[in-house]
C-alpha cells in the first residue's frame, strides 16, 4: 500500500454573523454553523505564528483581547478540541463555560467588546505533493520535509474524515499490519492541538524514529 | 510559457506553482472576465494587472476590462466609497441615475464578453450595477470588495444591496468588511507580485538617481508614505507626526508622495490641503507621481528607514505589502487590512493617532536592530500569505468550488482520479 502525501490550505469565509459581546456572542454560537466552532478552533494553526500564543483558540484569544477577562478567556483556552468527537458537544461545553462565568459576573455579559468577533468557517482545498512512500521507512524519511499543510491535512483534517477519528498515518499503518501496533500507539499518544504544526510535525518524526530504531534493534 | 511560473516557483516555492497548476487543470480554457473601474492607479488595477497574466499562464483565459464612466459618475460612485467606509456622503438621486445608465451603458458595451463569460468578477462598487442588466446570466458572478465595509452607510449599503445580493459569491479582504448576503462570502485578502514594477529589485543607480532627483539625503533617516491624496489615508495626521518626532531627530525627512486614479476626483483638493500644511518645511517633500510610476515609488521604499501608512480606513493597503516586502518595519493605522499585516512589535507597530505614530518612529530610529528585525519578519510574513500566488490560489479554489457546487471541500487529487 502506498501512502500519498497531500497538502491542504484553509480558504476562510464570512458568515456575516458577529458578537458586540458576550451576551452576543453566546446567543451567535449556539446558532452558528459547526463548521464555525472547528474553524475557530483549528483553522489558527495554520497561520503564520510570531511566538507561542497564550491561547490557542480564537474564541479564548477575542475574550482575552477583546472583552478582557482573564478568567474565562483561560477557561475557554483548557478545551483541547482534539477530546470531542462530536463538535456540537464542544460549543454546549463552550456555552456551559459562558453560563457559568455570567453566573459569577453576570454584568460580564453586556460589556462591549472592543472589537467585535466575526464568525467564520473555511474551505478545504487539497493538493497532491507528488510524494509517495510505499514503506514506514520511505515515510520516516519524507517525514521532516513534510509542510504545515501536509501535517494539518494529514493529522488534523484526517479526524473528521476518519470514522474511527484516527489520522491517516494510523489508518495506513494498521493496513500494514500488527507490528506497527507500538507506532500506532505512539502516534494516539501525540496532543495534536498542544503546539504548533512545526511542533507536531516534529512529535511525528520522532515517534517514527524511536519506533525504527527500536525495530533495528530487535 | 513565459516563464512566468517559474519565475513564482524562485520566489513562492514549488508547492505554491505545482498547487497553481492543479487546481487550473479541470479550469482550462475557461473564460474569466474581471471588470472594474480604472485601468491606472490604486491597488485594484495594479492586482488585476498582475493576476490576469498569471491566470492566462495557468491555461485560463482571463481579460480584464474596464468600464467607462463620466466625471458625474465618479463622483457618485466616490459617494458610495467614502459612505461604505463610514463617511457619510449621500449621492443625489440624479447622481443614482446616472450611475445606473453608466452602468446599462456599460452592459450593453461589454454584453458580448460577459453573457460568453464562465466566471465574471465584478470588482467594488462602480461596475456592481452590471448584473441587472444579464438576467438570463449562465456565468457565476463574484462581486469582489476593496473598501472597507465594516462600519457602512446604512442607506448607502441599502441602495447597493440591491444588486450586490444577486451575486453567487462575493470576496471581502477582511472578515469584518463582510456583510449579510444571500449567498457564500470569502475572506480573501489581497496580494502583490514580487516582479513588478512596484517590487522588482532595483540597481543601485537607480535608487541613487531617485534618491538624487528629489532632493533626499540618503544619511539622514527618511520616512515615507506613499498613497493617493485622500482624507483616509491621513497625509495630514503623518505631517503632525513628523513634525512631533522631528523634535528628537531633527534630520528626519519625510517623503508624503502619490499618484493619481482616474476615478477619485477628490485628490486634487486633498493634495492642495497637503501642500498648504507642508509649506515651508524643506524636509517635506510632497510628490505627486504619475500612476505609472512604480519604479520610483519602490526606490523610495527601499531607501526608507520607516514606512507609514497611517491610514484612518483602510480596505487592505498593498502599500504596506509592498514595504513589508522590502523589508521595512511600517507603522501602520489602526484600521481595516493593515491590522492584518502590521503584527504589533514583530512587524511594526499599529497606531492610533499622530502622537501614537511619533511615539513609534522614535522608538524604531533609536532602535534601528529592531527595526532591522522587524523588517525581516514583514518579508517573511507577506512571502508565506500575501504574494501574488497565494490570491490566485483563493480564486481558482471560490471558482471551483462555485462551479462544482462545493461548499467545504475541494479536493484536487480526487478529480484527477
Amino acid at each position: 500500500m502506498t501512502f500519498v502525501i497531500k497538502d491542504c490550505a484553509l480558504i476562510s469565509m464570512a458568515t456575516g454573523l458577529r458578537a458586540g459581546n458576550l451576551s452576543e456572542f453566546k446567543a451567535t454560537l449556539a446558532l452558528a454553523p459547526l463548521e464555525c466552532v472547528y474553524h475557530h478552533f483549528w483553522g489558527a494553526l495554520l497561520h503564520t505564528q510570531f511566538d507561542d500564543p497564550e491561547f490557542k483558540n480564537d474564541f479564548a484569544v477575542w475574550v482575552y483581547r477583546e472583552l478582557r477577562d482573564d478568567v474565562l478567556a483561560e477557561m475557554l483556552a483548557v478545551l483541547d478540541p482534539a477530546d470531542y468527537a462530536d463538535l456540537g458537544d464542544l460549543r454546549s461545553d463552550i456555552i456551559e463555560l459562558i453560563e457559568q462565568r455570567l453566573e459569577q459576573k453576570e454584568w460580564l455579559a453586556w460589556v462591549p467588546a472592543v472589537r467585535p468577533f466575526y464568525f467564520l468557517r473555511s474551505q478545504i482545498v487539497v493538493f497532491d505533493t507528488g510524494k509517495r512512500a510505499d514503506s514506514v521507512e520511505e515515510l520516516a524519511e519524507l517525514m521532516p520535509e513534510l509542510s504545515a499543510g501536509s501535517v494539518f491535512y494529514h493529522v488534523i483534517d484526517a479526524r473528521r474524515r476518519s470514522p474511527v477519528g484516527c489520522d491517516d498515518f494510523s489508518a495506513w499503518l494498521v493496513g500494514l499490519g500488527e507490528e506497527y501496533a507500538p507506532l500506532c500507539h505512539s502516534l494516539a499518544e501525540i496532543d495534536p492541538y498542544f503546539g504548533s504544526l512545526t511542533d507536531l510535525r516534529w512529535q511525528l518524526v520522532e515517534a517514527f524514529r524511536t519506533f525504527l530504531e527500536g525495530r533495528g534493534r530487535a | 510559457m513565459t516563464g512566468l511560473l517559474e519565475r513564482y516557483a524562485e520566489v513562492a516555492g514549488s508547492d505554491a506553482v505545482m498547487q497553481l497548476r492543479q487546481l487550473a487543470e479541470p479550469l482550462q480554457g475557461m473564460k474569466v472576465v474581471h471588470v472594474n473601474s480604472t485601468k491606472v492607479g490604486g491597488g485594484v488595477a495594479e492586482i488585476l494587472s498582475q493576476l490576469i497574466p498569471l491566470l492566462r499562464e495557468l491555461g485560463l483565459d482571463a481579460e480584464w476590462h474596464v468600464i467607462e464612466g463620466s466625471p458625474a459618475f465618479f463622483v457618485c460612485t466616490k459617494k458610495f466609497h467614502n459612505s461604505l467606509q463610514g463617511a457619510p456622503d449621500l449621492p443625489f438621486e440624479e447622481e443614482l441615475q446616472i450611475y445606473e445608465r453608466v452602468n446599462a451603458e456599460n452592459a450593453e458595451r461589454l454584453a458580448p464578453v460577459l453573457k460568453e463569460a464562465e466566471v465574471v468578477f465584478i470588482d467594488d462598487p462602480q461596475p456592481a450595477a452590471m448584473i441587472r442588466y444579464f438576467p438570463q446570466r449562465k456565468g457565476k458572478w463574484i462581486w469582489r470588495c476593496h473598501i472597507d465595509a465594516s462600519h457602512p452607510d446604512r442607506r448607502v449599503w441599502k441602495y447597493l444591496r440591491q444588486f450586490l445580493k444577486d451575486y453567487d459569491a462575493s470576496i471581502f479582504s477582511l472578515p469584518d468588511f463582510a456583510r449579510m448576503l444571500p449567498h457564500p462570502q470569502y475572506v480573501i485578502p489581497p496580494a502583490i507580485d514580487p516582479f513588478s514594477g512596484k517590487n522588482c529589485e532595483l540597481s543601485e543607480e537607480f535608487i541613487q538617481g531617485v534618491v538624487k532627483d528629489f532632493n533626499l539625503d540618503p544619511s539622514c533617516p527618511l520616512l515615507v508614505q506613499i498613497s493617493r491624496f485622500d482624507r483616509f489615508k491621513d497625509p495630514l495626521g503623518v505631517i503632525k507626526a513628523f513634525r512631533l518626532a522631528k523634535s528628537f531627530f531633527p534630520s528626519a525627512q519625510l517623503v508624503l508622495a502619490g499618484g493619481g486614479a482616474t476615478d477619485d476626483p477628490e485628490g486634487g483638493t486633498v493634495l492642495a490641503e497637503v501642500h498648504a500644511a507642508a509649506l515651508g518645511d524643506p524636509a517635506i517633500h510632497v510628490l505627486e507621481l504619475p500612476s505609472d510610476a512604480h519604479r520610483i515609488v519602490n526606490a523610495l521604499q527601499r531607501v526608507a528607514w520607516i514606512v507609514l501608512q497611517k491610514s484612518l480606513r483602510e480596505g487592505f493597503g498593498l502599500t504596506v505589502t509592498e514595504a513589508l516586502w522590502k523589508g521595512k518595519p511600517v507603522i501602520g493605522g489602526n484600521a481595516g487590512g493593515i491590522r492584518l499585516q502590521v503584527i504589533n512589535h514583530h512587524t511594526g507597530f499599529l497606531v492610533s493617532s499622530p502622537e501614537g505614530a511619533a511615539m513609534r518612529i522614535r522608538y524604531l530610529l533609536q532602535r534601528p536592530e529592531n527595526a532591522r528585525r522587524m523588517g525581516e519578519k514583514g518579508r517573511r510574513y507577506v512571502r508565506e500569505n500575501f504574494l501574488m500566488t497565494r490570491l490566485a490560489r483563493d480564486h481558482l479554489t471560490l471558482m471551483l468550488a462555485l462551479l462544482h457546487r462545493e461548499t467545504e471541500r475541494i479536493d484536487t487529487t480526487q478529480w484527477k482520479s
